[in-house]
């Protein structure tokens, strides 16, 4: 018992895993509660695409030394607007277009990197590393996700209703496209406040996996958020700690608890589990 | 309610999807208190002139009042009910009945929509008419096929829409619940509502329409249904040469 307890407290005391720790809890409970509406819509690559993108914006930051979340942002929604333009002005599919724009502002990201490759922190970027935040990163976490939280607070049910019936929303007056940009802009925000604990590579995974593991477990929205956030909060503090006693990376780390976390669910969810839907289908089958 | 203008006036619209004419000067007068039946083949149009009623569309000519107003002003006021077809819906939402027919209400609401006493008084309402207040906290897709045309049915009960555009309202419905739709329909036009249904089922459109719109890109008969539904007619819009017909 106390190897178990000490396995918690030991690292605590330190203050890089303190930092670590609030980081990648924080990243985890905005990427959870938006993860909800991108499992409900079908946006995960919208997911991946936006975190890709944003690679360019963060290494310009660094070279022209601002926060390293105002270039991601400004290449965050960039990149929806131009998906958005290639979209609709030629006859490219969605998916597509998608794909070009992230791909591309990725590799101009990679290359802007590959001039600069003493700068270790704009690695960490890449594939995350929340035990080497700085205090400046971490004041731009807490802003973004207090702004994110409390939009979601006030919005909730119309970014709902926007992921049920789109066409309802717009027969009593609320206009689908401002939803959908407001959605987009809080997705941009919450993939940028994940990007140290994760990286840009797994982001996708983040604002994914807890909302999908959710859905397996519940036919309700509001508890759904509640599991979801409870799913990612878990994994960002076992992903931490294992990091820590194991020595391995911690965006990797937190993501393998997620995708453990989802598999469980995948199985063992009361109703909608493999097992459970096997053993529905068996009862049915000798009824 | 703007007096004596019809609840819904379409005048001369044209739609044209890139070369694609989908609409071509169509013209649709419903009065209050009527339930319309807007018949036509897959790709005849129904789609677009109900995006074109809602504003989703703007027409190429041609204008759209609700109540005399354009659909913006319609819309803001909560008079425009929308039933969607149901392959357009998530039924595995994670949302129950009570959540949908609350949605309703959203345009009543403040910013957050958070909702009041006259709003759950609104719901309930709505699930009573509508013979679904035991099935409330229900899933939404946990309901039967009628009873899920019901719960859109109820939303725009609650919504106090006065102009209901309900898209196939009976595909993929049991005979039964056929007929417990067709009751509230009947119910929501003696109680002043006006209702425009598209259906491609022929059969059962004299039984409860008031008036029949026949489409096809164009209006090809307007009037009671025993006026629009002869046989000469439904051949043009139905089956322009055998195969159109057969699909």
């Amino acid at each position: 018992m106390t190897a178990v307890v000490e396995w918690f407290t030991v690292p605590f005391g330190f203050e890089f895993m303190q930092r670590a720790l609030l980081v990648s809890v924080l990243a985890g409970v905005v990427c959870a509660v938006l993860s909800c509406w991108m499992t409900l819509i079908g946006w995960s690559l919208m997911g991946d695409a936006i975190s890709h993108a944003v690679l360019p914006g963060v290494v310009l930051s660094y070279m022209l030394g601002l926060p390293f979340a105002l270039g991601a942002l400004a290449f965050g929604a960039g990149s929806v607007a131009m998906i958005g333009v290639v979209n609709r002005t030629s006859r490219v599919k969605e998916d597509a277009a998608i794909g070009i724009v992230f791909t591309a502002l990725f590799a101009v990201g990679i290359v802007l990197l590959s001039k600069f490759p003493s700068n270790t922190d704009l690695k960490h970027i890449l594939f995350g590393n929340p035990l080497g935040v700085r205090d400046l990163d971490i004041v731009q976490i807490l802003v973004m996700a207090a702004l994110t939280l409390a939009v979601v607070a006030v919005k909730h049910r119309d970014l709902t209703l926007f992921a049920f019936d789109p066409t309802h929303a717009h027969a009593i007056g609320l206009s689908p496209r401002r939803l959908e940009a407001l959605l987009l802009g809080l997705l941009s925000v919450t993939v940028v406040i994940a990007l140290q604990a994760v990286g840009i590579i797994m982001v996708v995974a983040m604002v994914i996996i807890p909302g999908a593991t959710a859905y397996l477990l519940t036919d309700r929205f509001e508890r759904m958020l509640l599991i979801s956030v409870a799913v990612s909060v878990a994994a960002a503090v076992l992903g931490t700690y294992a990091s820590f006693h194991l020595d391995v990376a911690p965006g990797g780390a937190i993501v393998i608890a997620q995708a453990l976390a989802f598999t469980a669910a995948y199985l063992c969810a009361p109703r909608h589990g493999v097992l459970a839907r096997r053993a529905a289908g068996r009862r049915a089958a000798r009824a | 309610m703007t007096g004596s203008a019809p609840a819904l006036s379409v005048r001369g619209v044209t739609v044209r999807y890139d070369d694609v004419l989908a609409l071509d000067d169509v013209t649709v007068e419903i009065g209050h208190g009527t339930v319309c039946g807007l018949l036509g083949t897959n790709g005849s149009g129904k789609s677009t002139l109900f995006k074109t009623v809602t504003g989703m569309l703007a027409p190429e000519r041609g204008s759209v009042l609700v109540h005399g107003m354009p659909p913006a002003r319609a819309r803001r006021r909560g008079l425009l009910g929308y039933v969607p077809q149901s392959e357009q819906v998530d039924w595995a939402f994670p949302v129950r009945v009570v959540d949908v027919v609350m949605m309703g209400r959203y345009g009543h609401m403040g910013p957050t929509r958070r909702p009041r006493e006259a709003d759950r008084a609104a719901v309930a309402e709505a699930l009573e008419r509508t013979d679904l207040a035991g099935l409330a906290h229900r899933q939404i897709g946990a309901l039967s096929g009628g009873q899920r045309k019901r719960a859109f049915v109820a939303r725009g009960i609650a919504q106090g829409a006065s102009l209901f555009l309900l898209d196939e309202p009976f595909a993929g419905v049991d005979k039964r619940s056929e007929a417990t739709i067709v009751e509230v329909l009947r119910a929501m036009r003696d109680a002043g509502a006006t209702l425009l249904v598209s259906t491609h089922d022929l059969a059962g459109v004299a039984g409860f329409c008031d008036e029949a719109v026949l489409l096809q890109r164009h209006v090809v008969a307007r009037g009671t249904p025993e006026d629009v539904l002869t046989p000469e007619r439904l051949l043009r819009a139905f089956g322009l040469d055998e195969r159109e017909g057969a699909r």
